[in-house]
């Protein structure tokens, strides 16, 4: 309640300020034309404006301005990618301005809780704007991303609508607790964990409606997040009107595209199976009568589809008075090449940022909505159109939904261990969902009036979202057969709000050549879930039907301050702190201290180097700091004690009455924060005003207390694994990234960007003791046999290392079954003679991008690789062996991989090494082809035609379908991935 | 100056505001369910759903059933479930069980080839000793300052007095298992907390003491025997676990203590069990309330489900041209059969206990991972004694029996002829018949005073209580689990069975908890 009250007082205050009068003043008209200094050709889009007004204009196509100002004012005149230039205005009719280009010195990055001119930025930050997007068939706001930033790694999770995507920034630094980045959008700092029934964590934001991402790597610059920023911190922005634009514009982007399958799997043919089965089976009427003569099936044909997608994006954008606004609406159909796979998403985009009292008060207000609808497909299909028996046919005359299906002696009740018909599968099961979720925020940006030099700046955000679904199985289909088929209902809502309220201290002091930037502030975040499970059977009777609700919550509050500090112009000092609290912890555990501190140098400003023509900009940058950790997953009091009641499924019998149950739970009661701390080399550089830039950044980072999730001494809590601060990690790595001007003349222009990272990645420590005999965590659990696992974690190793035997082959190469090599000699194969091969993370990643223009039209193209991941293909391991041909426990027939043959392995081995595979990759994202039609009517409606491939084609050794696989529980074990479709996409885009 | 008292009250304000967000950090759950203890505790209603989940825990893995909010992680869920663990560790090393799938190290069970690293060893120790810190924790909220902090009345105290009593017979029962599977162990009590320590290490005949007082403690003040509600534990429960202790007491401290044993087998008999007339029932769907069956693990096809427990011993059981219709499924799992050895121990064509199916099944085994190797068993079934259907086709209603009156006859009959004290070879042998007239359907089948050597009850208790989780203890009592003085096929995994190194005998510590916790020493051998 008390928060509410204060929230309307802040309110009030600066309403209260909003009665002061505006003041009018008498304008002249000045106009001109801005060109580019290097051709002399007209440069459309330049932004001009009135310095220290929000007056102004933007050129037009032929790179013309009319602006009204008065006599002594100043036009800047600025442009993405250009040095910005002030003209004074004395009263005449033209100023003709040519623009060199290069970074501009005014170009401004935002951080956190504020923003700096890129020059004097401090930390490892990267920066880039829709220009530099990924193109083509973009469903969410992180496939814009994909290679372009180096240090990031963005991987789809698959090919399934929606694209959502895992993000890890310098590898994550975290072994259990969450390794995705914190992302703020336009100042509010979201929650991306999944959605009940959405497709994507960021689902909420229209790709189109977003301006520019900005990723903090480095401590320096994320630890004014302090909690959350282990891994890095993505700040979005999205479009805004701008000052000085045209009343009311209208841009128009749309596209339609097919998505294709790229390759199925190789399984064996029905005929081809019919002779392995003749072969393995000779006059096993058992066997051989459970094959069909007749039909022929290709069930991967059966579920894979080429899919339409259509994504049209409107927006109107303007400023009406001092009020710039953009208002947006997005519409995106997306068909999955898996049958009946379908999403929909409507999505409403409206920014405001007026300036009032002079410039005294910025207000931004932002707010998106989406709704979204979706029809899921099965998954499960995949899996088992690579298994069903390829001599079957799709339909039969049954009670089972009339899809074939292997059923029990007299054909009444299916065999409950025999592969699902997955067209059954995808066909019978409605999976629908709806997902409503708003993401707002009121920005008021006070400079006060009794002392101009301080900002206070108030942020009020709110990440809300409310989503239903259904699952209706009929009671005739045979995987639900036994329970009297599927009826189930789920919803979810999420509440996170946070308040942010900091004050900004800006002071020049010229006597000692000195700039004093001061921020301190305060944060409070409440973060608020809630789902309903009513899961119930078609005839709905009460043995089958449950009903369970969950709430949870937790707080955030923190302190913190920032003191940016530049001595001539040139030497820069940034320290920041910040103290956060976290419901999570207790009481006296839960405060934590997160400092850092940042030192750069403007070296090119020296005067040695002011008038170089060579070297345009070089800045060396340190930083050090550390940053924390809390997030626990889904466990939410972890240091409190309590109990859990059972389900109705779950009770226990005394006499004749069933009793819920009550758990005590395990706990840490001292649980505290995990911190993480990072330093940062790193050198920044432009040469030949520019045509050349980059950056080279070396980075260590060591997290310690790593908030684990791992067995603890057996007898000293309620479970055997507990969330605890144990063990130790590192990290380390180079990165670069190189952006040419090769050719850039009036007609010519082309644009080469490049990135490249390494990263070394060991646990250093795992349990309270350092036993150098302990082996480790298993993970990476596989399909196939119950419970098996292929990786651990382990001391001096990388995070999920392979864990697997070492296989022996012939004279001819090939894997002899069941033989491993006997590492540690004693004569026996055991669990001792398992050794760590390979890690699933890549030791180094690559991005390319370049566009290649001429007048208009433009070509372009990026991709990204990795090298030394590797993958363990569960698909081979699993399906690739002849014992599955006959199941006696149904009995059934079932399918197996071609490459059975490669093995000839009678029965699963799935801990050999041989299935895991080197899986270095380069991926060509997309190509296109664009041609901008200029203006079709007299100085509008300007239109740009695209085709862009998307997933080209990928070049790697790696024998199974798709050689990236990362869905961010599990990472590098391919086993029935949605397939990463290649859409060709038309693109249109209409500016009015 | 106006502007700094402007500034200073900002700030003021500001501090204000802050301070109050603060406690805002002090949260406690919001689920519905999910309390904190002084919620739990306030009645003896809150007690008894807490002592439901003691007994719970030995028959489901999580607190969603089937599975869900597991109890112990680090491993599938329905591995982690009690029962099913104990019965792989009593069962598939020895001649009465093998498994074909390919779960994990599963297979290494039979072959005695298993090592510290073993996941299945790892969810059996680790879910006995979540049993035993589940205990501890209630235990100590029984003490009498938090029965008073709970303000608890007197009416409820004498009930909860009742609780106590269980809640140690089942610390005990989880102790007893770490004695017999493990040995050493690490050693906790209600006087131990819940946070980072090291247990200290305690040696096997020092764990022995420790269950034998306990369960002599409580003897006098748990319920009388067949008194209690049924699946809670009685007298009759802390009796049959006092027995088993002591006619193994020669492995556990290498001491004879028959005459104990004899002492106990004779209280269990005076207090009113009777012999079930039909063996076949006592592993049916309605085999509740059965007057031989002292102690239950009970299980419910709607309200108690698991994919451990007897869900998993008869569907695991059920394959090849096995109708799992008449075992009252809807499938079977095809895993579980038995070895030559065992079909070789019975008289196939009257001993009504050999519950074998032989259709479509071999005697021999050539590939464990083949089904159909092997004669499959159909001795527990999801069906009730009118041959009607349990209620789920996927989760059965059968309770599993710990302790049964069969088993206490064969134990003194062992203790007698072992030469305990308090029993009498006559009344052994009339023991032994009973059980042996029941197999038969009548006196046929029935044995001389000669013919009862302690190597007959050996093979009697496999033919008796096969599949019931004894056999690895009984093997091991006689000396024929490892070493060459009986092998079995696939044994020491080759196809006519070999020795195997007596430090089997004990299971390892998992790697992980030796790792865990410095105090720890590793069993030899491993």
């Amino acid at each position: 309640m008390k928060k509410r009250v204060l929230w309307l007082r802040f309110l009030f205050l600066l309403i209260a300020f909003a009665f002061a009068s505006v003041i009018y003043a008498q304008e002249g008209t000045v106009s001109g034309q801005v060109t580019d200094a290097a051709d002399g050709s007209s440069l459309p889009g330049v932004t001009v404006v009135v310095k220290n007004t929000i007056l102004g204009t933007v050129t037009d196509v032929n790179g013309s301005y009319t602006v009204k100002v008065k006599p002594g004012e100043v036009l800047v005149f600025s442009y993405v990618g250009y040095q910005s230039q002030e003209k004074a205005y004395g009263g005449e009719k033209t100023i003709n301005v040519a623009l060199a280009a290069g970074v501009s010195l005014q170009e401004v990055v935002v951080i956190g809780y504020g923003s700096v001119k890129k020059s004097d930025a401090t930390g490892s930050v990267t920066a880039i704007d829709k220009k530099s997007f990924n193109q083509g068939m973009i469903a969410s706001p992180q496939q814009l991303i994909i290679g372009k930033i180096p240090g990031v790694q963005v991987t789809t999770l698959g090919g399934a609508p929606g694209g959502d995507a895992v993000i890890r920034i310098r590898g994550g630094s975290s072994l259990n607790a969450s390794n995705d980045p914190l992302i703020v959008i336009d100042g509010v700092p979201v929650d991306n964990t999944s959605t009940a029934g959405a497709r994507g964590s960021l689902s909420m934001l229209n790709p189109d409606d977003i301006d520019t991402y900005t990723v903090l790597k480095d401590a320096s610059a994320t630890a004014i997040y302090g909690s959350r920023a282990s891994n890095g911190v993505i700040l979005i922005t999205t479009k805004k009107g701008a000052p000085g634009e045209k009343v009311l514009g209208l841009e128009y982007s749309g596209n339609i595209s097919v998505a294709t399958v790229p390759r199925s799997i190789s399984v064996l043919g029905a005929d081809e199976f019919r002779s392995l089965i003749k072969q393995r089976y000779p006059g096993d009427e058992a066997v051989l009568g459970l094959l069909d003569t007749v039909h022929s099936t290709d069930w991967q044909k059966e579920i894979f589809r080429s899919a339409i997608s259509t994504d049209h994006n409107f927006a109107l954008t303007g400023a009406i008075s001092t009020m710039p606004y953009r208002v947006s609406v997005g519409y995106i159909y997306q068909d999955g090449i898996l049958q009946t796979d379908n999403m929909q998403r409507t999505s409403i985009g409206l920014n405001l940022n007026p300036t009032l009292f002079k410039d005294y008060l910025k207000v931004n207000v932002n707010a998106k909505y989406i709704y979204e609808k979706n029809h899921f497909a099965d998954n499960g299909a995949i899996g088992g159109a690579i298994a069903f028996d390829p001599t079957k046919p799709v339909t039969a005359d049954n009670k089972f939904g009339g899809y074939w299906a292997w059923l029990q002696a007299g054909d009444s009740v299916p065999v409950d261990q025999a592969t699902t018909n997955p067209v059954a599968l995808l066909n019978l099961k409605q999976d629908n969902s709806k997902v409503n979720r708003f993401l707002g925020n009121l920005q008021l940006d006070y400079k006060l009036h009794f002392f101009p030099d301080l900002r206070a700046v108030l942020n009020l955000g709110i990440d809300y979202s409310k989503s239903k679904g259904t699952v209706y199985v009929p009671e005739y289909a045979t995987w639900v057969f036994q329970n009297k088929g599927t009826d189930n209902t789920y919803s979810q809502k999420k509440n996170n709000q946070v308040l942010d309220f900091y004050l900004n201290y800006v002071k020049d002091v010229k006597s000692i050549k000195s700039r004093f930037d001061v921020m301190a502030g305060y944060s409070w975040q409440h973060f608020y879930f809630e789902a309903n499970d009513l899961r119930s059977n078609v005839p709905h009777d009460s043995a089958h039907t449950s009903d369970r609700t969950q709430k949870r919550e937790y707080f955030l509050i923190s302190f913190y301050g920032r003191l940016n500090y530049t001595l001539a112009n040139r030497y820069l000092l940034t320290f920041t702190l910040r103290d956060d609290g976290s419901s999570k912890f207790s009481k006296s555990t839960r405060w934590g201290i997160f400092p850092s501190v940042a030192l750069a140098w403007k070296i090119s400003d020296e005067a040695f180097l002011r008038n170089s023509k060579v070297v345009s900009q070089l800045k060396l940058r340190f930083g050090w700091g550390e940053t924390g950790q809390q997030d626990v997953l889904d466990w939410w009091y972890p240091y409190l004690a309590t109990y859990t009641a059972s389900d109705q499924y779950a009770m226990y019998q005394f006499g004749n009455v069933f009793y819920t149950t009550l758990r005590a739970n395990a706990y840490d009661a001292g649980l505290k924060w995990e911190t993480t701390a990072t330093t940062n080399f790193g050198l920044d550089f432009g040469f030949y005003n520019d045509r050349i830039t980059g950056s080279i950044d070396y980075y260590m980072r060591k997290t310690y207390d790593m908030l684990c999730y791992v067995p603890v001494p057996a007898g000293t809590n309620l479970s055997n694994y507990v969330w605890t601060n144990i063990g130790d990690m590192k990290n380390n790595g180079w990165e670069f990234n190189l952006g040419l001007k090769p050719i850039v003349t009036k007609d010519w222009r082309w644009d080469l960007n490049f990135n490249a990272t390494t990263n070394k990645n060991e646990i250093t420590r795992i349990t309270i003791n350092d036993d150098p005999n302990y082996a480790g965590i298993p993970v990476g659990g596989i399909s196939g046999g119950v419970g098996n696992t292929v990786q651990i974690q382990s001391v001096g190793y990388p995070m999920y290392s392979f864990y697997v035997y070492q296989q022996v082959y012939d004279a001819n190469d090939k894997p002899i079954e069941g033989l491993y090599v006997d590492r540690n000699g004693d004569g026996k194969i055991s669990e001792a003679d398992l050794y760590r091969y390979k890690s699933a993370n890549p030791t180094s990643t690559y991005g390319v991008s370049t566009t290649l223009s001429y007048k208009k039209i433009s070509l372009s193209a990026a991709g990204h690789a990795a090298v030394g991941n590797y993958v363990y293909n569960n698909i081979s391991s699993n399906r690739g062996v002849y014992s599955n041909l006959f199941r006696p426990e149904g009995p059934y027939l079932s399918n197996v991989t071609s490459d059975v043959y490669d093995v000839n392995f009678e029965t699963n081995q799935y801990l050999s090494d041989y299935y895991v595979q080197n899986a270095s990759y380069f991926k060509l994202d997309y190509l296109t082809i664009a041609y901008n039609f200029g203006n079709l009517i007299k100085n509008t409606a300007n239109l740009r035609l695209s085709f862009t491939v998307n997933n080209v084609f990928t070049i790697t050794n790696y024998k199974g379908l798709d050689p990236e696989v990362n869905l961010g529980s599990t990472v590098g074990i391919y086993n029935n991935m949605y397939p990463r479709s290649r859409v060709f996409v038309l693109g249109v885009n209409l500016l009015f | 100056m106006k502007r700094i008292i402007k500034i200073t009250f900002m700030i003021l304000a500001t501090t204000l505001f802050l301070a109050s967000c603060v406690k805002d950090l002090n949260t406690v759950p919001i689920d519905p369910n999910e309390m904190i203890s002084t919620n739990v505790y306030t009645s003896a209603a809150g007690y008894k759903q807490v002592l439901a989940k003691l007994y719970a825990g030995l028959a489901v893995s999580g607190q969603f059933g089937p599975a869900g909010n597991a109890d112990i992680s680090g491993i599938d869920e329905g591995f982690g479930e009690y029962l099913r663990g104990y019965w792989y560790h009593q069962e598939l090393p020895t001649d009465e069980a093998v498994i074909g799938w390919n779960d994990q190290t599963i297979k290494n069970f039979h072959s005695q080839t298993w090592g510290s690293g073993d996941i299945f060893i790892a969810a059996m120790y680790y879910r006995v000793f979540f049993q035993i810190t589940q205990c501890n924790e209630f235990i100590r909220e029984c003490s009498d300052t938090k029965l008073n902090e709970h303000g608890i009345s007197d009416a409820d105290r004498v009930e909860i007095a009742k609780f106590l009593t269980e809640a140690r017979f089942l610390r005990a029962l989880s102790y007893f298992h770490a004695l017999d599977l493990f040995g050493n162990v690490p050693f906790v009590t209600e006087f131990d907390p819940v946070g980072k320590f090291f247990p200290l290490q305690i040696k096997r005949d020092g764990l022995y003491s420790y269950v034998e007082s306990e369960l002599k403690a409580i003897e006098p003040t748990i319920t009388a025997a067949r008194q209690n509600e049924y699946g809670r534990a009685d007298q009759g429960a802390v009796w049959s676990l006092l027995a088993t202790l002591y006619l193994n007491a020669s492995v556990y401290i290498g001491q004879d203590k028959y005459t104990d044993c004899i002492t106990y087998c004779n209280k269990i008999i005076a207090a009113g069990y009777t012999i079930e007339p039909e063996y076949s029932k006592l592993f049916l769907a309605d085999n509740h309330n059965n007057p031989e069956i002292i102690f239950t693990i009970n299980f419910d096809g709607l309200k108690t489900q698991t994919w451990g427990g007897t869900t998993f011993i008869i569907h695991a059981a059920v394959g090849g041209s096995m109708v799992p219709a008449d075992f009252g499924i809807g499938g079977g799992w095809g895993g579980t059969r038995t070895t030559s050895a065992m079909v070789n121990k019975f008289n196939l064509l009257l001993d009504k206990r050999a519950m074998f199916w032989t259709d479509g099944q071999s005697l021999e085994i050539n590939d464990i991972g083949t089904f159909t190797d092997g004669y499959a068993i159909t001795k527990f079934k999801n069906v009730t004694s009118t041959g009607v259907a349990g209620q789920d086709p996927t989760f059965v209603d059968t309770d599993f029996p710990v302790f049964r009156l069969a088993d206490v006859y064969l134990m003194y009959a062992e203790a007698v002829i072992r030469g305990g004290g308090g029993g009498d070879a006559g009344t052994a042998l009339d023991y032994v018949n009973a059980i042996r007239t029941r197999a038969y359907g009548n006196s046929g089948g029935n044995i001389t005073p000669a013919e009862l050597t302690a190597d007959f009850i050996l093979d009697e208790r496999c033919r008796e209580l096969y599949w019931e989780g004894h056999r690895r203890t009984d093997l091991i009592r006689y000396g024929k689990f490892s070493t060459s003085t009986y092998v079995w096929p696939w044994k020491g995994g080759v196809p006519e069975g070999i020795s195997t190194q007596s430090f089997y005998n004990l299971f390892p510590l998992p790697s992980s908890d030796v790792s865990a916790n410095a105090n720890l020493t590793q069993n030899p051998g491993y």
